[in-house]
């Protein structure tokens, strides 16, 4: 794991186990941010399903396979990627969890609840490239508990600890 | 903290405390075992007791529709009782509210449930 200054970034194995500890550095990354509980929940929840798509749908399981989870803590936002290594995946073909035929599905509902959680999500996913998401949820400055963040990323402080 | 649930009968009601995590993996694993469990046994009545349930995700979710049709097409009833607010929250934006019905006073859960359904 590195550590920079609004930096932090760690390569974790295809493990079920490893989405706990990606959940543990979000809420210390959230907590530096100085995020409220309910919205440090929303992230730690849209990490863990990111996490779980990335182990799961995209290593499938393979702990030889990667996880890259990067979190840059902004003045104004917290950015988070998570990038796998598996065959990618087409985010049009995701089918809609609230439509009527699919509300009774056991599965699909990762990425919804990831949209639902953040303020931006995007997706970047090829053929044998594996997959890339970034998730962005804006920092309310009225609710930040710390004094800190910064847009440069090489500033010497927010860093979790 | 992972899954754990007890079991207990109130009248002909199958009620099952659940705390923990129901998350991808062991919780959910256990959770699938435990209602197999009650149908293989003729329990069609059961009552998911969620307010010690410290975290849900799609997966968990996922779970607890998969229980609800598995009890449904056994002509039983599954309902749930004291949602905390995060997965009250949770099955209200995926639209599961209007599947489930949901309780949050135990005896007037029990007394719900039709009797036409088997024990």
């Amino acid at each position: 794991m590195t550590a920079e200054a609004g930096v932090v970034e760690v390569t974790l194995e295809s493990t079920l186990k490893n989405v706990e500890l990606a959940e543990e550095l979000t809420h210390r990354v959230c907590e530096t941010a100085g995020f409220a509980e309910e919205d440090q929940h929303k992230i730690e929840m849209a990490v863990h399903e990111s996490v779980i798509n990335a182990v799961a749908h995209g290593n499938k399981h393979d702990a030889r396979k990667k996880v890259w989870v990067r979190f840059e803590i902004h003045k104004d936002r917290l950015e988070i990627r998570i990038r796998d290594e598996g065959v990618g995946f087409d985010p049009s073909h995701i089918a809609d969890p609230l439509s009527q035929e699919n509300l009774l599905k056991v599965s699909g509902r990762g990425i919804f609840l990831i949209r639902a959680f953040m303020d931006e999500f995007r997706v970047e996913s090829a053929k044998g490239s594996g997959t890339e998401v970034t998730m962005v949820k804006r920092i309310n400055p009225d609710l930040k508990n710390i004094e800190g963040g910064t847009d440069r990323e090489h500033e010497g402080h927010n860093t979790p600890s | 903290m992972s899954m754990k649930a007890t079991i207990r009968q109130v009248d002909s009601v199958c009620v099952v405390d659940i705390s923990g995590r129901i998350t991808l993996g062991e919780g959910c694993a256990q959770l699938r075992e435990l209602i197999r469990g009650e149908i293989a046994k003729g329990n069609k009545k059961l009552l998911l007791n969620l307010a010690d349930v410290t975290y849900i995700d799609s997966s968990g979710i996922g779970e607890l529709v998969s229980a609800f049709t598995a009890v449904s097409n056994q002509g039983g009833q599954l309902k749930l009782l004291n949602l905390t607010r995060k997965v009250h929250d949770l099955l209200q934006i995926t639209k599961l509210l209007t599947v489930f019905d949901v309780h949050d006073d135990e005896a007037r859960a029990i007394t719900s449930f039709d009797k036409a359904a088997g024990a």
